[in-house]
């Protein structure tokens, strides 16, 4: 923390996963640190371009929500992610907008009714210290963020002092819907060429059910069990997405807070783009798979880049 | 006399991981040399593709390449790998860093020495002997900040993991899990079996080196007395 500053929001309530994310920790994988990061990067950008801030600046992440804070000076914050209410002073508030903050002033974020990760972001980034080159909090491994702990109830939060910003809001129809049934576009990838084509036409043709292990390490699927011949295999590094096909055959997709290596056979890699909507989903929710190749991922890569540097935002009225 | 290693892209396959990745497998099989080679390659990409990486991952015989898609792409960046596989991969290989870690064997530092000493059909102090025979190879680092998985051991002394994991394993338990061997840099859950305590620090985030070994160096472990540990900062 940066004791420099003396602006501040105290942490009333942190609700049930509230941790500090930038876009991650990279180039660390030798030392078996992993990237961490937000579990839905397309919200985490447009927090922090709402109030136009550099990108990789410190956000809050909250998982299912439920956050109250009380600033101590003027400032600017922007919410985005899954739907749940904002309030300013009982006041709700909209999402996916900036909203001018007063000293006193208390900012409630309720439970989310659809997605579960929510993107608190404000002017100029909330002050953290970086570890291994990055504030992203992965608890596992104890690293970034406040001591490599997720957020708690009593703590001051940094942030710098900024000059009054103007306030943009995304329009509604480039606001992302976050659906319980998604398809997953994956590469096909790692061992996918070693598995049973039977299999493989089992893995794509069905659909899998979230369970209750779902968190920012990794979703594990239910559904039909997929076999592989693959008996033993040396641990190896897994990227983020990688679909994982343990001995009883129940994929688990591997997320940013994933161990940076492991054993088991991959039929794939989720692209980004998906595995954004994958994290906003919950146990219970449904899923299916889509095989593309690289290319087809590359080309969905760019598009997306340009759509999103063409997509303007729109001043808000005062 | 540097020993030289020549690796031809036959032996060696490029697959593709993820829209971000592509992983090379050196070999099927591990040997003497592979964790050399593999930090070897890791050095020449981490340059040659400097400005596009985004990570690279040693494990045993494979290495993920992980990249920016939007800075490179698939060809540019597969090109750069089979270059350095097929041409000039022939070099010294000039890390011969073998750390030495010092380990307080004891039943009470390590609570599976006498089932491993019982079911090898060895004694306590036989299993702790060969334990120490050998110069290990680092093979890969993950699991946990710094855990380094270290190979291999002596088959005679090979024990498969525990049945149920233990839900605590203290901080600087030296264990064995088949033919690996590894340090437990901080306390956490794990069903290797432990044979002693480390008294060093593994794992360092303030300080550099924040481990003090990488892929491709080796590892030797060297016995020593409860009153040494303790000495060393060792905590029972």
């Amino acid at each position: 923390m940066n004791n420099n500053s003396n602006a501040y929001f105290k942490v009333i309530n942190a609700g049930i996963l509230c941790t500090f994310q930038d876009l991650g920790r990279f180039k660390q994988g030798s030392l078996g640190l992993t990237t961490g990061g937000p579990a839905d990067k397309a919200a985490y950008l447009w927090a922090n371009r709402l109030l136009n801030n550099p990108a990789n600046s410190p956000v809050l992440e909250l998982s299912f929500g439920g956050l109250t804070l009380v600033a101590n000076t003027f400032t600017t914050i922007a919410i985005t992610g899954a739907k749940a209410l904002l309030t300013i002073n009982g006041q709700p508030k909209e999402n996916w907008q900036s909203h001018r903050i007063k000293p006193d002033d208390e900012i409630n974020i309720g439970f989310a009714s659809q997605g579960c990760r929510i993107y608190l972001a404000v002017a100029d980034g909330f002050l953290v210290k970086q570890q291994f080159g990055s504030v992203s909090t992965v608890v596992r491994e104890k690293v970034g963020g406040a001591n490599g702990l997720a957020i708690s109830a009593g703590q001051l939060l940094a942030i710098a002092k900024t000059e009054k910003k103007p306030l943009y809001r995304l329009a509604k129809k480039d606001v992302p819907d976050y659906n319980n049934s998604l398809s997953l576009k994956m590469i096909t990838g790692y061992q996918h060429s070693l598995f049973d084509r039977y299999e493989i036409t089992k893995f794509f043709a069905n659909e899998y059910q979230i369970s209750s292990q779902c968190d920012r390490m990794g979703y594990r699927l239910t559904g039909t069990s997929i076999q592989s011949n693959i008996s033993k295999m040396f641990s190896e590094g897994i990227c983020k997405g990688a679909v994982q096909i343990p001995p009883d055959g129940q994929p688990i997709v591997l997320s940013n807070d994933r161990q940076t290596i492991g054993g088991y056979p991959k039929i794939g890699s989720v692209l980004s783009r998906d595995l954004d909507y994958l994290m906003q989903c919950s146990q219970g929710d449904k899923v299916n798979f889509e095989p593309i190749s690289i290319h087809c991922a590359h080309n969905i890569l760019h598009l997306a880049k340009a759509k999103y540097q063409q997509t303007q935002l729109l001043k808000v009225a005062m | 006399m540097p020993q030289l290693v020549q690796i031809s892209r036959k032996e060696a396959r490029i697959e593709v991981a993820g829209e971000d990745a592509l992983i090379i497998y050196l070999d099927d099989f591990i040997d003497n040399n592979i964790s050399k080679k593999i930090a070897l390659l890791e050095n020449r990409l981490a340059e040659e593709l400097s400005d596009c990486l985004v990570d690279l991952i040693p494990s045993y015989v494979s290495l993920l390449v992980i990249f920016d898609p939007l800075v490179s792409d698939y060809y540019a960046v597969k090109q750069s790998i089979i270059k350095h596989l097929t041409f000039d991969f022939t070099e010294a290989i000039t890390n011969n860093n073998i750390i030495e870690l010092p380990v307080y064997y004891s039943p009470k530092s390590g609570p599976d020495l006498k089932n491993i000493a019982k079911t090898s059909k060895l004694s306590v102090d036989e299993v702790i002997k060969i334990h120490q025979e050998k110069t290990y190879q680092v093979f890969a680092i993950g699991f946990a900040p710094g855990f380094a998985f270290l190979g291999e051991v002596d088959a005679r002394i090979a024990t498969p993991r525990l049945a149920t994991p233990r839900a605590k394993v203290p901080k600087g338990s030296v264990a064995i899990a088949d033919q690996q061997t590894a340090i437990y840099p901080e306390q956490s859950p794990g069903g290797w079996n432990l044979i002693g305590l480390c008294p060093l620090p593994l794992f360092e985030p303030n300080a550099k080196p924040h481990i003090p070994y990488q892929v491709g160096d080796s590892v030797k472990f060297i016995g020593i007395s409860k009153a040494r540990f303790l000495a060393l900062g060792g905590q029972l």
